[in-house]
């Protein structure tokens, strides 16, 4: 069968045309790939922006997750009484809990001695915290009143706190206008709420922000048996516990914040728009190429009509010009792609990765621009008329 | 008149049927008539043609410009519709005829035009593979094969992955006989192949067409201004104003 079609093949003639046309080949190809580099860049940045809203999210050891109904996202926490997560202890799958508090206090750069948010994480050094498994030794330090653990990850502006750290200064600084010492580094890296983290425990959280009622916390984390079925702890928990707590899977956790971003601000619409109009830009591009290619081969196609040969066969011909320039276009774009999220990765440190997802995606819409714009092309092909070539 | 109209229709009818019996003509045309445009402008380019060519006859058609030669031309290459009258190619009834069956007889049919009409983006030998191409049931290597043939018979063996704008205007002729005989065709429809050449070459054209055509049994219509090439014909028709003209032998 395979062979039989390999036999029955003819002069490639969507290939010839489009190859033997090698600067009008180029500027399509220059075309399609821009504007798949800007989808790619679009679709990457609002990816990258949700993804970077969790970053802190998804490195916390945790299977359930304790929240106030009235937090709407990180940058919003609110506080529940830390006796309702004593309570889930009651439940027979739950074999321990972290109580965490959550606020943004200011930091002062030790180097320029400006302020700055940073997201300030308070918890009980004993508890575990962090699935990373070097964090408990780390959290020993914590135990002396007034350390912090900082972020490596934190943006520049917070000051050269890891260099002068690994250089072994004693480095110290305010958090909230109480002095406190780096204790240590961890790395956690800079989310779209916060462009810095620290950890610290809960007593000298407590000490920075005085105001915090004693029995508060922002965030309650729940480990279960690893045969229990999460759902079902979090329906009788649900039923246990009174409505001034919602109950979260580590999922649902990571995605009511990310839905934060994606619904309550305008960062997905805005970039969804920006992809729509590389996808319009391209259309525009390819339709040109093809038509103005259609028009100048018209007396061609109207001798191929003359010789025998059907509309459809050269309908199929500019389908296939279509085909060649999304393929063409799309690898470019895609290995091009690949290096600016590199480079936005390096110089923004967001988490902007190529994955197969969004990398197929934007191939069927170039593949879908190219067909669309050759379609509307193919009407052209109508006017080829064989009589009057004579 | 409605009895005559019908009668001459049987009349006709039986011929075609004992003509695809036995003797098929290639082209037969009675009582041919078209007209351009719409309303007012309306015009008669063609009154009443009647003729026939035969299988392997060389035809000429000559006459001065605008009298409708090509408008007939273009009708017995199944690129036009009919309007009035019968014509028949290699046994197809053109009038009333499908989009389809016009498409699937201008197979058979091979055209060669005043301006060569060579895909601009293909080398010879692609060129006439493109002709080639239409036969069904060959692989691609006999396919190419065969036009590699066909550029051999017009003595462009050494042309042949020269593109079109790299030849010469005679060479690009040679280039457009060797694809419409490539397909095999039983009809040769030519447009004043010779008007863009020397008269040498033009000579050398239209002889080495006539040669090849004659070898396949094909039969060959052409229409020409050029007095110097009229020798070559079988038979010689003259149109003048949309009407044949008395035949000269």
């Amino acid at each position: 069968m395979k062979n039989n079609f390999w036999q029955n093949r003819g002069i490639p003639l969507a290939w010839l045309l489009l190859t033997r046309q090698p600067l009008r080949l180029l500027v399509a190809i220059a075309g399609i790939c821009f504007a798949g580099i800007l989808m790619f860049m679009q679709l990457g940045f609002r990816d990258g922006l949700f993804d970077a809203s969790v970053t802190v999210h998804r490195l916390f050891d945790t299977d359930l997750v304790l929240m106030s109904p009235r937090s709407m996202s990180s940058i919003s926490m609110s506080g529940f009484p830390r006796r309702r997560l004593v309570q889930t202890m009651a439940h027979k799958d739950v074999i321990g809990t972290t109580p965490v508090n959550w606020n943004f206090l200011l930091w002062r750069n030790p180097q320029t001695l400006s302020t700055r948010a940073i997201l300030a994480l308070g918890f009980e050094p004993s508890d575990p915290l962090l699935l990373d498994p070097g964090f408990q030794i780390k959290a020993q330090a914590l135990k002396s009143s007034g350390r912090v653990l900082f972020d490596v990850l934190s943006r520049e502006e917070f000051g050269p706190v890891p260099k002068w750290f690994a250089e072994g200064k004693v480095v110290e600084t305010e958090v909230a206008g109480k002095r406190v010492r780096v204790a240590g580094l961890v790395s956690l890296g800079p989310s779209f709420g916060a462009d810095g983290n620290l950890i610290t425990s809960r007593e000298t959280f407590l000490k920075l922000l005085p105001t915090t009622p004693p029995g508060s916390i922002e965030i309650g984390l729940i480990r279960l048996r690893p045969e229990a079925d999460p759902e079902q702890v979090i329906e009788s928990l649900t039923a246990s516990l009174p409505n001034d707590v919602k109950v979260f899977t580590r999922k649902e956790f990571i995605d009511f914040e990310k839905n934060y971003w994606r619904t309550s601000t305008s960062i997905g619409f805005i970039f969804t728009l920006g992809a729509g109009m590389g996808f319009i830009v391209g259309c525009v591009i390819v339709y040109q190429i093809l038509y103005s290619d259609v028009s100048d081969h018209l007396a061609e196609y109207a001798t191929l009509l003359a010789m025998g040969y059907r509309l459809k066969t050269l309908f199929g011909v500019v389908a296939r010009e279509g085909i060649f320039l999304a393929i063409m276009g799309y690898v470019p774009a895609y290995i091009s792609g690949q290096a600016l999220y590199a480079l936005v990765r390096s110089s923004t440190k967001l988490p902007v990765e190529m994955d197969s997802q969004r990398a197929f995606l934007v191939f069927f819409l170039i593949l879908f621009m190219c067909m669309a714009s050759a379609s509307v092309a193919m009407r052209k092909l109508v006017d080829a008329d064989p009589a009057e070539i004579f | 008149m409605q009895i005559q109209l019908r009668f001459s229709n049987l009349l006709f009818i039986v011929k075609s049927f004992n003509n695809s019996k036995f003797n098929i003509s290639t082209v037969q045309i009675e009582s041919l008539s078209h007209w351009y445009g719409k309303g007012i402008n309306r015009k008669q380019v063609l009154h009443n043609v009647s003729m026939k060519i035969e299988p392997g006859e060389v035809v000429l058609l000559t006459g001065p410009s605008g009298c409708g030669k090509t408008t007939l031309l273009t009708l017995i290459g199944a690129l036009r519709k009919v309007e009035q009258g019968d014509l028949f190619v290699l046994g197809n009834q053109l009038r009333g005829s499908l989009r389809k069956t016009r498409q699937i007889l201008r197979k058979n049919i091979g055209m060669i035009f005043q301006g060569h009409n060579l895909l601009r983006c293909l080398t010879a030998e692609q060129n006439v593979q493109m002709g080639s191409d239409l036969l069904r049931g060959l692989s691609y290597r006999d396919r190419r094969d065969h036009a590699r043939e066909w550029l051999r018979a017009v003595g462009l063996e050494d042309q042949m992955s020269k593109l079109p704008h790299d030849l010469s205007g005679g060479q690009k002729q040679r280039v457009a006989i060797a694809r419409a005989l490539s397909a095999r065709p039983k009809l040769l429809l030519a447009d004043e192949p010779t008007s863009a050449l020397d008269s040498v070459t033009g000579r050398e054209i239209v002889s080495l067409l006539k040669r090849l055509a004659v070898n396949q049994h094909c039969s060959v219509l052409m229409v020409t201004h050029d007095p110097r090439i009229l020798d070559v014909a079988d038979r010689l028709i003259k149109m003048e104003d949309g009407r044949l003209q008395p035949v000269i032998e």
